[in-house]
């Protein structure tokens, strides 16, 4: 049994930026999608902007270990300033993904990190607030995850995104968080 | 495997509330708790429900654990269906009326988000709390999953209210991993579960003016003894009713719930004993190493109290050296789990190999790599009567 029967994924940000919600999310989609799932963050202190995990786990069969996520098949970094700070690369092989909240390249990240596997980025925070009004990069960047793994279908996040926001925002406001998914998903390079 | 009867539905969901929808469907008569810190979302989640109007139970919300667990021993005599949630420092809180509930013989259900005791200051998983509470005459049913606490929830009630047993249940999951650990969870419908837990039938309740009895009245020298006896006889009825229970259960998810559970066992010569979570990652662990030929098995204990001495001692008698994962500590003898794992194998003429390994306290996370170190010790048989430490700074492993 090779240990990547599951799909592996971890998430940074900082404590508020809603990185819990985000594994949330991708882990909803994909059990609507049939598949068995597990998302749970690294509870640290839980301060407010400080640096912190989550971790989501995908698979066709039974999940049974609660080992941290040691090596995802793909990173997704929610804050551009940890980038540097914290090791976002961690046990990440020479097929690992990773994926940047920024507005600075793929080759400027590379030196940053030292990593030589696919790098992809995408200024989800500058949709946020053109779309979204607010810097709210976590949902966006689910969209980034879609175009680059195809592990989830994007209908089925636009559906789970729909049953959490349609009654607490209203109409116009999920549309807005919808449109920021698929414009992530369009501009990830 | 059983059919599974009762039609149901899978959501993602944590721990903490796959056990409030289990309040939820149950719906007790009364749940008083401690609304805040370091209190779990179950009672959060149920709440919410109670706020909704879903449940009509009269939600107690006091100022502290005891006086939580001292409502909760009220209305359990009163002759309500009654329930609570608590972990850490609460649980430790409530402690003297903890020994009440049960020396009432109050059919009280409470489930516990294990974690750990402080100080040093901490929030993380270990079993400190419960395992602490092991003495205090409460059953204790340990969970793996979200799905296991879920159900083990309806089977608690039954098990607390049997005309038997009449003695109060913790049910116990892993704080911050099996808590807060999003999940497939079968949900199963409303009406399936209402039917198994059926209504409250106390034969003796305050509340029962036509026949008045005394609760809580003081005895000395004269009769304590006895009615303490007669506690140990309720425990001694459990295994009986909790098996005869999860029948039943069984019949409806198709699901097992014996006094532990065995994963390729059969001609396991390594074996581990744990519980709750650690059993999920150990799990993984034997699979990949059965892929590989090596001849490793798990004992899950779900049942710490009573404990099964007889059965456990048959289900490791073909193993050669077994390896018992504590998340709590008894300082200065030996580690809870390990203790009842002895207990249970002295009786035996051929005994297995035994090393007590001590893991996760405070949150420190088992990892695969320790599992697996421990299993290959084991195939090795380094066994000793010494404590190893998985995961410890000045340890290797």
């Amino acid at each position: 049994m090779t240990k990547k029967a599951v799909f592996e994924i971890r998430i940074h940000g900082r404590g508020g930026q809603g990185a819990k919600s985000a594994s949330q999310l991708i882990v909803e989609a994909a059990l609507d999608q049939g598949k068995q799932i597990q998302a749970f963050p690294e509870y640290g202190p839980e301060r407010t902007g400080a640096p912190m995990k989550t971790y989501a786990r995908i698979s066709d069969k039974p999940i049974t270990t609660y080992e941290p996520v040691l090596e995802p098949d793909i990173v997704l970094v929610i804050d551009p300033t940890l980038v540097g700070q914290v090791d976002v690369t961690q046990g990440l092989g020479k097929d690992g993904i990773l994926v940047v909240n920024t507005v600075e390249s793929t080759d400027e990240l590379k030196k940053k990190t030292g990593f030589t596997g696919k790098i992809y980025t995408v200024d989800a925070t500058g949709i946020s607030i053109d779309l979204l009004g607010k810097n709210l990069p976590n949902t966006p960047i689910i969209g980034a995850l879609i175009k680059v793994t195809g592990v989830i279908d994007i209908k089925y996040v636009e559906k789970r995104v729909e049953g959490m926001f349609l009654k607490k925002i209203g109409v116009e406001k999920t549309q807005a968080n919808i449109d920021a998914i698929k414009r992530a998903h369009d501009e990830v390079k | 495997m059983i059919m599974a009867t009762a039609k149901g539905k899978i959501f993602p969901l944590t721990g903490n509330y796959a056990i409030a929808e289990a309040m939820r469907q149950i719906n007790p008569d009364v749940v008083a708790a401690y609304p805040i810190t370091p209190q779990t979302s179950i009672v959060e989640t149920f709440s919410k429900f109670a706020n909704d109007g879903k449940v009509d139970t009269e939600m107690v919300r006091v100022e502290s654990e005891h006086s939580a667990m001292s409502a909760c021993v009220g209305a359990a005599m009163a002759g309500a269906r009654t329930m609570t949630a608590t972990c850490s420092a609460g649980l430790a809180l409530m402690y003297e009326i903890v020994g009440v509930a049960s020396g009432l013989r109050c059919p009280i259900v409470m489930p516990v988000a294990n974690r750990a005791i402080s100080a040093p200051i901490n929030i993380h998983c270990d079993h400190s709390d419960s395992i602490g509470a092991r003495d205090l005459g409460w059953i204790q049913i340990y969970n793996e999953t979200a799905q296991e606490a879920y159900e083990n929830v309806f089977l608690a009630v039954r098990l607390a209210e049997h005309k038997d047993i009449q003695l109060p249940v913790m049910v116990c999951e892993d704080g911050f991993i099996t808590s807060h650990c999003v999940q497939n969870v079968k949900i199963y419908d409303d009406e399936t579960m209402k039917k198994f837990v059926g209504e409250n039938k106390p034969e003796h309740a305050l509340l029962d003016l036509k026949n008045p009895i005394t609760v809580g009245a003081i005895e000395l020298q004269d009769y304590f003894f006895e009615t303490k006896r007669q506690q140990q006889d309720a425990m001694e009825k459990v295994p009986g009713v909790f098996l005869k229970v999860g029948n039943e259960l069984s019949m409806l998810t198709g699901n097992d719930y014996g006094f532990y559970e065995e994963y390729k066992m059969n001609d396991a010569e390594a074996v581990i004993v744990t519980m709750s979570s650690a059993a999920g990652t150990t799990r993984a662990v034997v699979d990949r190493m059965r892929a590989d030929g090596k001849k490793v098995g798990l004992l899950r204990i779900r049942l710490f109290r009573p404990f099964p001495y007889k059965e456990v001692a048959k289900a490791l008698s073909r193993a050669k050296n077994v390896a018992v994962l504590d998340r709590s500590m008894s300082f200065g003898a030996n580690a809870p789990l390990y203790g009842e794992i002895m207990n249970a194998l002295y009786p035996m003429e051929k005994k297995p190999g035994l090393q007590s390994y001590t893991f996760g306290l405070g949150g420190r996370d088992l990892l695969e790599s320790h599992v697996e170190h421990v299993y290959k010790e084991m195939l090795a048989g380094k066994v000793s009567d010494g404590k190893k430490y998985l995961g410890l700074r000045e340890e290797t492993v």
